[in-house]
């Protein structure tokens, strides 16, 4: 038993880092976000989220737009992955990683400019005579023909669509990865088995394949999610400033000319509940053991 | 399930990876542009890449995100490990109750971790005096680091003999010893991978820098702020030579695994031969 005791010892500095730097700054958290300015209990920073009703809404529709977006191509993605060769899929895995190691910011830069009025896309656009061909057809469709305004791009920046866009390209390999490696450890047998009883390709995937790599969607669905709905790069460098979400709000109340760490600290609690409930109702359906390591 | 692919889902995979490559090649093509445009292309030139290394604001970045990266990861690691081998060995609840602390940053939206790391060095700096910077950096970096280490550790002390350790003292060895000469030498992949896996987190993080490091600059919030102003090639400089690195390191070392193991096939070949 002196093993127990030696182990218990060494346990105890991390016990202390977590405590300090883990528990207590969300414990302080919870007691800004009741706590006036004053320093008195208050109720007041929740009810002035009321005004954010909208970024709430938003932050929400677009974490959850790019989530089942991300579930369109990822499934099919990872499924065809599952049929290929395997130094093939090894080699796709590595290039589907490959992105994520590098920098966030510089993946969204990436998109910055390909996005632009005067940026890639547009410019090929341009080139291949689209945007004449829409003028020369909406001019002659126009009832007033010299009101109209021709137009030279295609305003893909600083739109909602854009900020979607770079959350389904950041964050695409994260509902991909689970969902695959759910997918190919299915038991071959059990899928023989199926077709045996007379279950057609349709029915298989249905009754069989999809079931099972149902815990996969679960954790693809929290991993796209979270991140999602808490970002505050992306709205700010693909949204323009125009559309704030939830993360944006927070900075704001950081590291911004708002600085009021009590509304911030509130807004940081609903958050947190939001990610909470996300975890719980997909952890009661898959089993979430496996979903903290993802690498 | 049939395993073989058809054509369509071939071209889907062709597809996805044309998204996910197509801007960062764009990107890279970019850096050698002789002119500030991002759509027409107007010559070659390195003039990026010789101003990026003149650029002492993003040198001295660089060598803060090494420094915190090296620094948090080791700390981390050493840290991580021996956490590890005590949660081990504990009793199942206590156990229970410290893995799932360990986890909350895992889980965590990384605003949050930000963001309460933030409120708490403020709170104490107050207290005593002292000013968010390379300090609260370091600190918070090893916060987020822990967790991913003790997750990789783990595992592996799963797969231990329990009696190994017990057996070692048998022999004589006193706690420390048997920890370093038989525990860790078992666990080495597992603290390896920990250490790599630290330093990446490390190296790539900008939400929890961003609210923790104060008046320092990281990589990562130089690149923020150069993302800010739009226009500087400079940037698309640093991605390549990033993307250039990795990708080098990344074919390193799948050459060498694929060598080790070809290497041990080869050993258990003999040995059967034999």
């Amino acid at each position: 038993m002196r093993n127990r005791k030696m182990a218990a010892l060494t346990t105890v500095p991390y016990v202390i880092w977590m405590a300090l730097f883990v528990v207590i700054p969300l414990v302080l958290i919870v007691v800004y976000a009741f706590t006036s300015k004053a320093g008195g209990f208050t109720l007041q920073n929740f009810s002035a989220m009321g005004d954010y009703a909208k970024v709430f809404a938003r932050s929400l529709w677009l974490a959850l737009a790019a989530t089942v977006i991300c579930l369109i191509i990822g499934y099919p993605v990872a499924y065809a992955l599952s049929k290929m060769g395997p130094s093939f899929q090894r080699t796709a895995i590595m290039l589907l990683m490959l992105p994520m190691w590098i920098n966030f910011l510089l993946r969204t830069y990436a998109w910055m400019s390909l996005l632009e009025n005067t940026g890639l896309i547009n410019t090929f656009f341009d080139n291949i005579g689209l945007f004449d061909l829409i003028n020369k057809i909406a001019l002659s469709l126009a009832s007033d023909p010299s009101a109209y305004q021709p137009i030279d791009h295609f305003q893909m920046i600083n739109t909602q669509g854009a900020v979607i866009l770079g959350m389904v390209y950041n964050y695409l390999p994260f509902m991909i990865m689970p969902i695959y490696s759910v997918i190919v450890k299915i038991d071959r047998s059990m899928i023989e088995a199926a077709q045996d009883l007379g279950a057609d390709s349709v029915t298989v995937f249905r009754k069989v394949i999809f079931p099972l790599s149902l815990p996969g969607v679960l954790s693809g669905i929290t991993m796209v999610f979270v991140p999602s709905v808490s970002t505050f790069i992306l709205s700010k460098l693909l949204g323009g400033g125009m559309n704030m979400l939830l993360g944006d709000l927070i900075e704001l109340q950081f590291m911004g000319g708002a600085y009021n760490p009590y509304v911030g600290s509130a807004i940081s609690l609903v958050m947190m509940i939001i990610v909470m409930i996300c975890m719980t109702v997909m952890n009661r359906f898959g089993d979430g053991e496996d979903q903290a390591v993802m690498l | 399930m049939k395993k073989k692919s058809t054509f369509s889902q071939r071209l889907l995979i062709f597809l996805l990876f044309f998204f996910l490559y197509a801007p960062i090649i764009v990107l890279i093509i970019f850096s050698f542009n002789s002119t500030k445009s991002r759509s027409v292309w107007t010559g070659f030139t390195f003039d990026w890449y010789v101003k990026l290394f003149n650029n002492s604001a993003i040198l001295s970045a660089l060598y803060t995100t090494l420094l915190v990266s090296v620094l948090a990861a080791v700390i981390a690691t050493i840290a991580g490990t021996f956490a590890a081998v005590g949660l081990f060995n504990m009793k199942k609840r206590p156990r229970d109750i410290l893995l799932q602390i360990n986890n909350i940053p895992v889980i965590n939206a990384d605003i949050i971790t930000g963001v309460s790391l933030c409120v708490l060095f403020v709170f104490l700096g107050k207290i005593f005096n002292f000013k968010l910077g390379f300090g609260t950096l370091l600190i918070a970096h090893i916060t987020f680091n822990i967790p991913y280490v003790i997750l990789s550790v783990m595992p592996k002390l799963r797969q231990l003999d329990k009696n190994l350790f017990e057996a070692a003292q048998d022999l004589g060895c006193t706690w420390m010893q048997a920890f370093t000469k038989v525990i860790i030498p078992e666990i080495r992949p597992g603290i390896v991978n920990g250490l790599l896996m630290a330093f990446t987190l490390s190296v790539d993080d900008f939400v929890i820098s961003y609210f923790t490091a104060g008046s320092v600059e990281t990589l990562s919030m130089r690149i923020y702020a150069m993302t800010k102003k739009r226009i500087s090639p400079e940037i698309n400089a640093i991605s390549t030579i990033l993307f250039v690195t990795i990708l080098l390191l990344l074919i390193i070392i799948n050459v060498r695994q694929a060598q080790q193991e070809k290497a041990s096939a080869r050993k258990r070949a003999e040995f059967e031969n034999r």
